[in-house]
């Protein structure tokens, strides 16, 4: 029993965790926390959804949907964000006024995914199994599709850790989320770089959304809650640091999969906000945080 | 058209303060310029202003006879012209060769990145025991010499310098203007410097430059300014 509810921690904590990553990535290279990500992520697999519709093939849908969601992350950011901060670049609003716009923007994108397919809850299936692997007469809650997230979840992660340590665009990337005006110095072409970050951003959250889906339900909504975790998450982890989203995923995940067994799940949100409590006040730049001067 | 760097009218507002205000100056080709001022004379708003990280309100600025107004800074540093900022000159979370690739990331001739690498550790030496080290584990004088040397790794023609005295123990200025001053005769570059530290800057500049609340007050060789005791007492300080 304990084995089992580990795997199914690991399971959903990946998918935290890729969440997690996806605000990571965004606010690292714009320093905004994108309440949009949900929508981004939840529009991209209503395009795999579609794709899967047509094509009857879910494997030919899925690297689809991870590339609309890198093009809609690029797309917000070259369409929304830019023109938002260059107009709101001093005072009070220019700290608080892209992440409320963030929200405008998650309300748009869910509209715009009511009128298109319709607000009724639609299956975008897997071929693979979401029963149970079986032991001799014994059926584990793990499923080959909760294998699949795991491994499609651990893969992006690794992705994306070699490119951020082993490439030059990796190395743009960092100098670029750390000091800007520096990096743009040295001859880095920050703001296609911060582009890239949002890219990179949408793939992540369309990579979550896509391998998630098959195991319940796909509705305009259907991410809203997966945000919820994957923001705690990020929180835990410090925001800045990838490390970070995926050791705070994988707590959260693990910690949610205990309680739903031994305690109940009327409380698993409960935990997790009060989780997130704790540790905003004991460590505020989160447990892989470093402790920062906001900038002016 | 004049080669080298010439500004001409050049003026930067901040709301209503003009932090610039109707300057010209021009510095030929492989000269060593160096700006003489006090905080709040300008200085540094000259510098933001010509690599392209603030706009000026007037006039016009050109590098062999191209305009360089108008262009970002990472644009600038492929025309050749490379910015090293006051203080806060390197990423102090990324090591020191991840600081030094930097330098070379936008370039195509990758076999010249790295000759211009080992030229840059060869006249910093120290920077080659700590690649590996994270910048902010660098004291402030390898600090500066860690962001001199990703400048070089760019190929620069033009260096502009923000006060590289910045905070530094007299022996390290020392030896930090002695390494300027070896790229200006080695390489050819063309330096303009701006500097609180008169009497360093000017050791090794070919011409000095005098601004004091935005406007320019006096142009000549070190030896002129020096030998100006008035000069000397109002806008020198020793």
């Amino acid at each position: 029993m304990f084995i089992d509810t580990l795997l199914i921690g690991i399971s959903s904590g990946a998918i935290y965790s890729l969440m997690a990553l996806a605000l990571v990535l965004v606010w690292r290279s714009t320093r905004v926390v994108n309440f949009a990500q949900s929508g981004q992520a939840v529009l991209s697999t209503y395009i795999g959804y579609e794709i899967c519709l047509h094509t009857h093939n879910y494997w030919i849908s899925l690297p689809l949907a991870i590339f609309a969601g890198a093009i809609v992350g690029s797309l917000v950011d070259l369409l929304f964000m830019r023109l938002l901060i260059s107009r709101a670049k001093s005072g009070p609003i220019a700290e608080i006024a892209p992440v409320i716009a963030t929200l405008g923007l998650l309300g748009l994108i869910q509209s715009f995914i009511g009128l298109v397919w319709g607000n009724t809850f639609q299956q975008y299936p897997s071929p693979l199994s979401g029963k149970g692997f079986t032991f001799g007469s014994h059926v584990i809650p793990f499923s080959p599709q909760n294998l699949f997230i795991v491994i499609a979840s651990a893969a992006v992660l690794a992705i994306f850790g070699i490119i951020f340590k082993y490439t030059d665009l990796g190395l743009a990337l960092r100098a670029a989320s750390f000091q800007p005006e520096i990096a743009q110095l040295a001859g880095v072409r920050v703001s296609r770089v911060r582009n890239i970050g949002w890219a990179f951003a949408g793939a992540a959250g369309a990579v979550a959304g896509a391998v998630i889906t098959p195991t319940s339900t796909l509705s305009p909504n259907s991410l809203d809650l997966l945000f919820v975790s994957g923001f705690i998450a990020a929180v835990i982890g410090g925001l800045d640091s990838l490390v970070g989203a995926v050791v705070g995923g994988l707590v959260l995940g693990i910690g949610f999969s205990f309680i739903l067994q031994y305690i109940g799940g009327s409380v698993t949100f409960l935990v997790g906000f009060v989780i997130l409590m704790v540790v905003l006040l004991i460590r505020p730049q989160g447990i892989f945080g470093h402790k920062v001067n906001r900038r002016a | 058209m004049k080669l080298g760097l010439e500004v001409i009218d050049f003026s930067v507002e901040y709301g209503a303060v003009r932090a610039i205000q109707d300057l010209s100056l021009h510095v030929v080709p492989g000269e060593l310029v160096a700006v003489i001022g006090s905080n709040g004379s300008g200085k540094s708003t000259l510098i933001r202003a010509l690599s392209g990280l603030i706009a000026p309100s007037h006039g016009s600025a050109s590098w062999n006879g191209i305009s360089i107004l108008g262009k970002k800074p990472e644009e600038l540093v492929r025309q050749g012209i490379v910015h090293i900022s006051e203080g806060k000159s390197v990423i102090p979370e990324l090591t020191v060769a991840e600081n030094l690739a930097l330098g070379g990331l936008w370039r195509r001739d990758k076999l010249d990145v790295a000759i211009a690498t080992q030229e840059s550790l060869a006249i910093f030496p120290v920077l080659a025991s700590r690649l590996g080290q994270r910048a902010d584990s660098l004291s402030g004088g390898e600090r500066q010499m860690l962001a001199i040397a990703r400048a070089l790794i760019s190929r620069p023609q033009l260096l502009l310098l923000d006060e590289p005295s910045l905070g530094l123990a007299p022996l390290i200025i020392e030896q930090i203007f002695l390494a300027i001053s070896h790229l200006q005769s080695q390489f050819g570059l063309t330096v303009l410097l701006v500097e609180q530290n008169a009497m360093s800057a000017l050791k090794i500049a070919d011409r000095g430059l005098i601004l004091n609340l935005g406007r320019l007050i006096k142009t000549g060789t070190p030896a002129e300014l020096l030998a100006d005791s008035q000069l000397r007492a109002a806008y020198l300080g020793f």
